[in-house]
């Protein structure tokens, strides 16, 4: 079974060299720290930055330079500053090449929950509706049951929608899926991961087609 | 074409119960922290708030919330602020949430006389209730109207006697839409320069959006996630 950073490398493995990447609040966060080496990826943040850097030495913070999480950062080298009107532009207007977000629950369909429980828990969308509507290449960073050990994985979302039919890929502590006509298809397994333990833990339809490979990390 | 105030009780004159209020910033980047003290302290109620987030607990608009002077907000993302949840699930405030790429385009339509736009964001969601749906090539978008607020408050970097601002890092954010959609627009700046102190070349809000401008005092630019490297 993966950890977060687990999940974080493993999906560091789908970026491409020079790949303009938003990447969301949580698990996606991490991703930034596992680029393969020799490889350049630009990260945007949806508050105004591409070419996002490091967090700052201590002392060198500055209130007015935040990414999307609030959290303080830096600039890399070449970096470049703009308003959120123009920020949407390169996400609607499909300037970003691979955007990665969590979910709560995902459906075999690609329609994909995050922003909301009724009742319970509304913080907003933020930017993930407008990312997921255009994205052209969305990979979720989740853990594949809940607490109460529930799948996330469903034939349909039972929470509030963000975005429908947009999720192109999955990866989870269990596994790397897609989303194929009909279903979840199971690309590969965690390591000491079973099929039949992630068949267990997905309610969607799982699509296992011949030898499911274990993930290399 | 002289637009500096005298202080922050001068430029929020004319700011009335029941008025429409944008406010610039992303969390607490970029916030106006003077003209929302005043208006703390100028009691008025009933406002409808136009801006990204609410802010925390005890600073940004979290202030303005917590003295009940705020009867709905329009925002993307309000976490981060228990009050605000507190009121909202018990009712006592009305809230609009929008994608925030719709919230920023929003604005810079109301702006720019744009009156509506197709988007895909949001199809397919709750967002999408009630709007008109037309497919471009291929794929659903729902028609979003423009904003506009009686007033619009932004925070700027430098500015100068006409206007003209220069926002910093990514405390630009929703500032200069929001500037462009205020019927009336007050900036209030960390310094205020004479015409001809900023490069041209290098203002990202002309002057000709702003009505109002005067230099604030005591920024105290809290930062709400403080992440570091340890040397």
């Amino acid at each position: 079974m993966l950890d977060k950073i687990g999940i974080a490398k493993r999906i560091a493995q789908e970026l491409r060299d020079g790949w303009y990447v938003n990447l969301g609040i949580g698990i996606p966060t991490l991703v930034a720290n596992y680029v393969p080496a020799g490889m350049k990826v630009e990260f945007q943040s949806e508050n105004g930055i591409l070419g996002m850097g490091a967090f700052p030495w201590e002392g060198e913070e500055d209130a007015d330079m935040i990414n999307a999480g609030k959290q303080t950062v830096t600039l890399k080298k070449g970096a470049a500053l703009f308003d959120s009107a123009n920020s949407f532009a390169m996400i609607r207007g499909q300037h970003i090449q691979l955007t990665v977000l969590g979910a709560m629950e995902v459906s075999e369909k690609g329609d994909i929950a995050n922003w909301k429980i009724p009742g319970k828990m509304v913080k907003g969308m933020g930017g993930a509706m407008d990312l997921v509507a255009s994205a052209e290449n969305i990979i979720v960073a989740m853990m594949h049951v809940n607490k109460a050990g529930e799948s996330k994985l469903l034939k349909e979302c039972t929470l509030p929608l963000t975005g429908t039919r947009c999720v192109k890929k999955i990866v989870t502590e269990l596994a790397v899926l897609e989303i194929v006509e009909g279903g979840f298809r199971l690309l590969e397994r965690a390591p000491g991961i079973s099929v039949e333990h992630i068949d267990k833990c997905t309610e969607g339809n799982l699509i296992i087609a011949g030898e499911i490979p274990e993930m290399k990390i | 074409m002289n637009k500096v105030v005298h202080d922050v009780q001068e430029a929020i004159q004319g700011i009335e119960n029941g008025m429409t209020i944008m406010f610039g910033g992303f969390g607490l980047c970029g916030i106006p922290e003077n003209c929302i003290a005043a208006l703390v302290r100028a009691g008025v109620r009933d406002l409808t708030c136009i801006s990204n987030n609410a802010g925390v607990d005890d600073f940004g608009l979290g202030l303005l919330l917590k003295n009940k002077q705020i009867k709905k907000m329009i925002s993307s993302y309000v976490g981060e602020n228990d009050e605000f949840e507190r009121q909202m699930l018990s009712g006592e405030l009305e809230v609009d949430l929008i994608p925030q790429g719709s919230l920023a385009e929003r604005c810079r339509a109301g702006g720019a006389g744009i009156p509506a736009f197709f988007t895909p964001a949001g199809y397919g969601t709750e967002v999408a209730h009630g709007k008109e749906v037309r497919i471009f090539n291929g794929k659903p978008h729902i028609l979003e109207s423009s904003l506009t607020a009686d007033f619009a408050i932004v925070k700027a970097w430098k500015g100068d006697h006409f206007g003209n601002l220069i926002y910093k890092g990514t405390a630009r954010n929703f500032n200069p839409m929001m500037a462009m959609a205020g019927k009336i627009t007050i900036a209030e700046v960390e310094i205020l320069v004479e015409p001809g102190d900023l490069d041209p070349n290098f203002i990202h809000t002309p002057g000709i959006f702003v009505q109002r401008i005067f230099q604030g005092e005591k920024y105290e630019k809290r930062i709400e996630q403080r992440t570091i490297r340890k040397r």
